[in-house]
């Protein structure tokens, strides 16, 4: 099985380390990913619009790639593996946008949403297995009381997304048990952290952010994990500075714990 | 000579805007052997079916074929208009040209088309139809009720007012359902025990019902009017004859696991237990999973204490097999499992409680004797939020498209409750909409805000955050002004979805009964026959065909009673005269019809046939048992030597019609 991979624009720039990481733990879990040769930004918002053409060309153009080599795209930043699979599903099954599209392509075969997107985390979870996982672990994160945070755009809206239940997610958690950790669950996991109002109206994002590491702080977590390179950007530059906690990339935890960190890696 | 007539209908416009009738007619004209054709507004109206007639006496007509509407809907009425003009009933072939055409397509050309198509089928196989003649079967007397909640208690007590026995068979280990958790009913807010448990004794004492808790229907074979089914009598390990009631039994078991299904959960009960006080029968029941004595060996303490020595630990399951004319299913209803609401707080907060076990907590006979409290404090709450729609109305998958129908008034009565007894205590109601038709029941939602002063506050709770100290932070937007609202109540009331009974897909199997995607029995009409299953002899009571309140389900209750003495009142009933029949010349006995066969309807005989050749040979075939044999077809699928054959749908009538749509 081929795991084509759609790394991101981010994952190029500032969350190198979790581009290296997941690269270099995939390669140790014997799923090593497959860049695709050519890929462009997926449009980093999925497009509200039900008729914008342009805005979803990016994401399409993976699929189709990943399509014609094995089926299978995997994706590490929630905001993409997010455009990518919503862009995926109107193009199996809303009209008149997926005919548009494939018109204006012009592809040798349409494209019908036949690839199937998966986060790394599912691969982990679907075809690694938690158990197998836990048994490759050569340095247990014991004793390190981690929250999870879900953020939205991994996990809503639920029924297209169908990674986890969007209220009562575990996969993080699963991940954490297995890596030796103790995870701790709160209520604020699964909530916005103000995305790109970072940008347009940072007070609003510095306060929902408070909210969500004061939730993290009742729950009695360390330390925040998260799959997103904008969730952290913002846990991390809009927090207040009682508030500030360590924040990681999953796959940085999971270097660490399969032992394959160096130095550098781990922020 | 066959003398066809072709009857094409409107339908109003339902097919006549879709369909050229007109030249639906015309093509009709031109089939060799259609004697007369012609085209009306409603050709099942009086004014229809005497066109039918008429056209009968005129033309000599003695096959019919009506282009209409689906043969589930009219197809009995012009096999009746057909008989009552000498027609055979059996000659009488629908072409469904509105769901099947007029309704599914929007070209008026392509419908058309269509519709001559589906018309040239139907006169193929009317060409090869058969008069034929129904026989006659018995009804046996005796009615079944799978279920004893208030529906399946009603039912039971009006047929066996008629005259007519009848057995409950009850999967818990007493009679009453949900209706015997409540505390109040609306609209009048009086005592759900107070009319509940009467009519609980009045089934209970009728000398024409017998009731089975703690049991289950495992099979159920036979046809309308001679049912027969096997109950299993799981066993209570106590003797019901010799235990007097006393209860000492379950205030002395050591085992305190398990909690309490009466009390929703917030009590733990013993092992060997009488799920409430006025259960009937008034007889504990061991649940062997819990017992110390099943599970490790040790312990025996219900058996020392009990003066009848009424405990027996090695009693059996009793299969009881018995014979029945009509079934009622009643089996209610139960409660969504909000294992996906982790927005709500679902699971993370005693506090956080469903409507039902709001029920008992304000109930007398509850745990807490009726004092409201938070669970995981005791301590009164001073504000109570009850949230609506909880996977009711839900388009996101993790609970219900439909509308539950009776949380609205329950949410009403439950705001009243806390507010006639705490009047310290504020309470608010999120809603979506608030829908309370029924007699009295806006006013009675009104009086819960006029002159209870409720909240009610139209949007949906959002998010609810237990804290580390179970203190709860609840946000949700006030629609109406714009506001995103917080607060922190003391205790969360959550109206979960109503749900189809868990077993109904289970029973379903066993009468053949149809179901809806949401586990709900289907009616046989949705507006013209709602107490009867498409099942012939199988009829729908109360919250198990879809939701509804108390006064709702006593009504269908009544009627499903009915339409069931109705039933058992015949002496005879007429039978399917579609039944397999076996050509015993081509039969080679190899049984495969008899492996397929739901009914049990055929058996290899060894018998002597007529070969081929002509000659007499002593050799097994398959013998149909017409009495059984309710025409589903099966067995002529099966048949690899094309030897079985069904009357009416004949081999060679389905391949003329699939020749018809060929060529």
């Amino acid at each position: 099985m081929i795991y084509n991979y759609y790394p991101g624009c981010t994952l190029s720039t500032n969350a190198r380390a979790l581009d290296r990481t997941a690269r270099r733990c995939a390669e140790r879990l014997g799923f090593p990913l497959v860049e695709l040769p050519e890929w462009q930004c997926c449009g980093a918002v999925y497009p509200q619009a039900p008729d914008a053409v342009g805005e979803r060309l990016g994401a399409v153009r993976a699929l189709t790639a990943a399509r014609d080599n094995g089926g299978t795209l995997v994706a590490l930043c929630s905001a993409c593996y997010h455009v990518l699979k919503r862009v995926n599903d109107d193009m199996a099954a809303v009209y008149p946008i997926r005919d548009k599209i494939n018109n204006y392509l012009a592809l040798e075969k349409p494209y019908h949403g036949e690839t199937k997107v998966l986060h790394f985390l599912e691969v982990l979870r679907d075809h690694v297995g938690w158990n197998r996982l836990a048994s490759l672990v050569t340095h247990p994160l014991a004793g390190r009381r981690i929250g999870a945070y879900y953020g939205c755009m991994l996990l809503r809206p639920g029924k297209v997304m169908a990674l986890d239940d969007p209220e009562s997610p575990a996969i993080l958690e699963d991940f954490l048990r297995a890596l030796g950790a103790t995870p701790v669950v709160y209520d604020m996991r699964n909530e916005c952290c103000g995305s790109y109002l970072a940008v347009t109206n940072r007070d609003y994002c510095r306060e929902m952010v408070g909210r969500i590491l004061a939730s993290a702080r009742d729950g009695g977590a360390e330390e925040l994990l998260t799959a997103c390179p904008l969730c952290a950007y913002n846990l991390v530059h809009n927090a207040a500075a009682e508030q500030q906690v360590p924040v990681t990339y999953f796959t940085e935890l999971l270097a660490r714990a399969l032992g394959l960190a160096t130095g550098g890696d781990v922020q | 000579m066959q003398k066809i007539g072709v009857f094409v209908c409107w339908c109003g416009s339902n097919i006549a805007a879709t369909v050229d009738v007109a030249r639906v007619v015309a093509a009709a004209q031109g089939i060799p052997g259609v004697a007369f054709a012609a085209d009306y507004r409603y050709m099942c109206s009086e004014q229809g079916q005497q066109l039918i007639a008429d056209a009968v006496r005129q033309y000599g007509l003695n096959r019919i074929v009506v282009c209409s509407c689906s043969p589930r809907m009219h197809e009995k009425t012009f096999r009746t208009c057909a008989e009552r003009c000498g027609v055979n009933p059996y000659q009488v072939e629908i072409a469904n040209i509105r769901e099947q055409c007029a309704w599914i397509l929007k070209d008026r050309e392509q419908a058309t088309q269509k519709a001559v198509a589906l018309l040239k089928a139907a006169v193929a196989k009317v060409q090869l139809d058969t008069p034929l003649q129904p026989g006659e079967s018995a009804v046996v007397k005796r009615a079944l009720v799978l279920g004893g909640g208030i529906a399946g208690i009603e039912t039971a007590l009006d047929i066996a007012d008629a005259g007519y026995p009848v057995d409950i068979v009850e999967k818990e280990p007493s009679i009453g359902g949900k209706m015997a958790q409540l505390d109040k009913t609306f609209p009048t807010l009086d005592c759900s025990a107070c009319i509940l448990t009467p009519k609980m004794v009045d089934a209970a004492q009728h000398p024409n019902i017998r009731i089975f808790t703690y049991s289950e229907v495992e099979a159920v074979r036979g046809f309308v009017g001679q049912f027969e089914a096997d109950i299993r009598k799981k066993a209570r390990s106590v003797k019901a004859d010799i235990c007097s009631g006393c209860g000492i039994c379950t205030t002395k078991c050591p085992s305190r696991q398990a909690g309490s299904e009466f009390d929703a959960g917030l009590r733990k009960r013993g092992a060997i237990y009488i799920p409430f006080a006025q259960a009937i029968p008034k007889v504990p029941v061991i649940d062997r999973a819990h017992c110390l004595r099943f599970q490790t060996g040790k312990c025996g303490v219900c058996s020392l204490v009990c003066p009848n020595k009424a405990i027996d630990y090695t009693q059996q399951d009793e299969i009881v097999t018995e014979q029945y004319g009509a079934i009622v299913l009643a089996t209610g209803f139960d409660l969504l499992d909000l294992q996906h609401f982790g927005d709500l707080g679902w699971g993370r907060s005693k506090d956080i409680i469903t409507s039902l076990q709001l029920e008992r907590l304000t109930n007398a006979g509850g745990p807490t004797e009726g004092h409201l409290v938070c669970p995981s404090t005791g301590r009164q709450p001073k504000q109570v939020v009850i949230v609506s729609c909880v996977g009711s109305r839900d388009t996101s998958g993790r609970g219900k498209t439909y509308c539950s129908k009776i949380c609205c008034m329950y949410n009403a009565k439950h705001a009243m409750y806390i507010r006639e007894k705490y009047p310290d205590t504020d309470v608010t109601v999120f809603y979506i909409d608030v829908r309370t038709p029924g007699k009295g029941f806006d006013e009675f939602q009104r009086r819960a805000v006029e002159e209870y002063g409720v909240h009610y506050i139209r949007g949906l709770v959002g998010k609810v955050d237990v804290h580390r100290d179970g203190t709860l932070h609840l946000t949700a937007s006030d629609l109406n002004s714009g506001r995103q609202l917080e607060m922190e109540p003391d205790l969360i009331v959550l109206a979960a979805a109503v749900t189809a009974s868990p077993d109904a897909r289970k029973v379903a199997g066993l009468v053949t009964a149809s179901i809806d995607n949401d586990g709900f029995y289907v009616e046989a009409h949705p507006k013209l026959r709602p107490v009867e299953s498409p099942t012939a002899g199988v009829f729908l009571s109360g919250m198990c065909q879809g939701p509804k309140d108390i006064p709702e389900t006593v009504s269908q209750a009544g009627a499903a009673a009915v339409k069931a003495i109705g039933l058992l009142s015949k002496d005879k009933l007429l039978t399917n005269p579609c039944t397999a029949w076996c050509n015993e010349t081509v039969c080679s006995g190899c049984r495969s019809c008899v492996q397929v066969c739901p009914y049990g309807a055929i058996e290899a005989v060894e018998k002597t046939v007529v070969t081929l050749e002509g000659k007499k040979e002593q050799r097994s075939v398959a013998v149909v048992n017409e009495a059984l044999c309710q025409g589903c077809g099966a067995c002529t699928v099966a048949c690899p030597s094309g030897a079985m054959d069904l009357k009416g749908f004949s081999n060679q009538e389905i391949m003329a019609e699939v020749d018809a749509l060929c060529w």
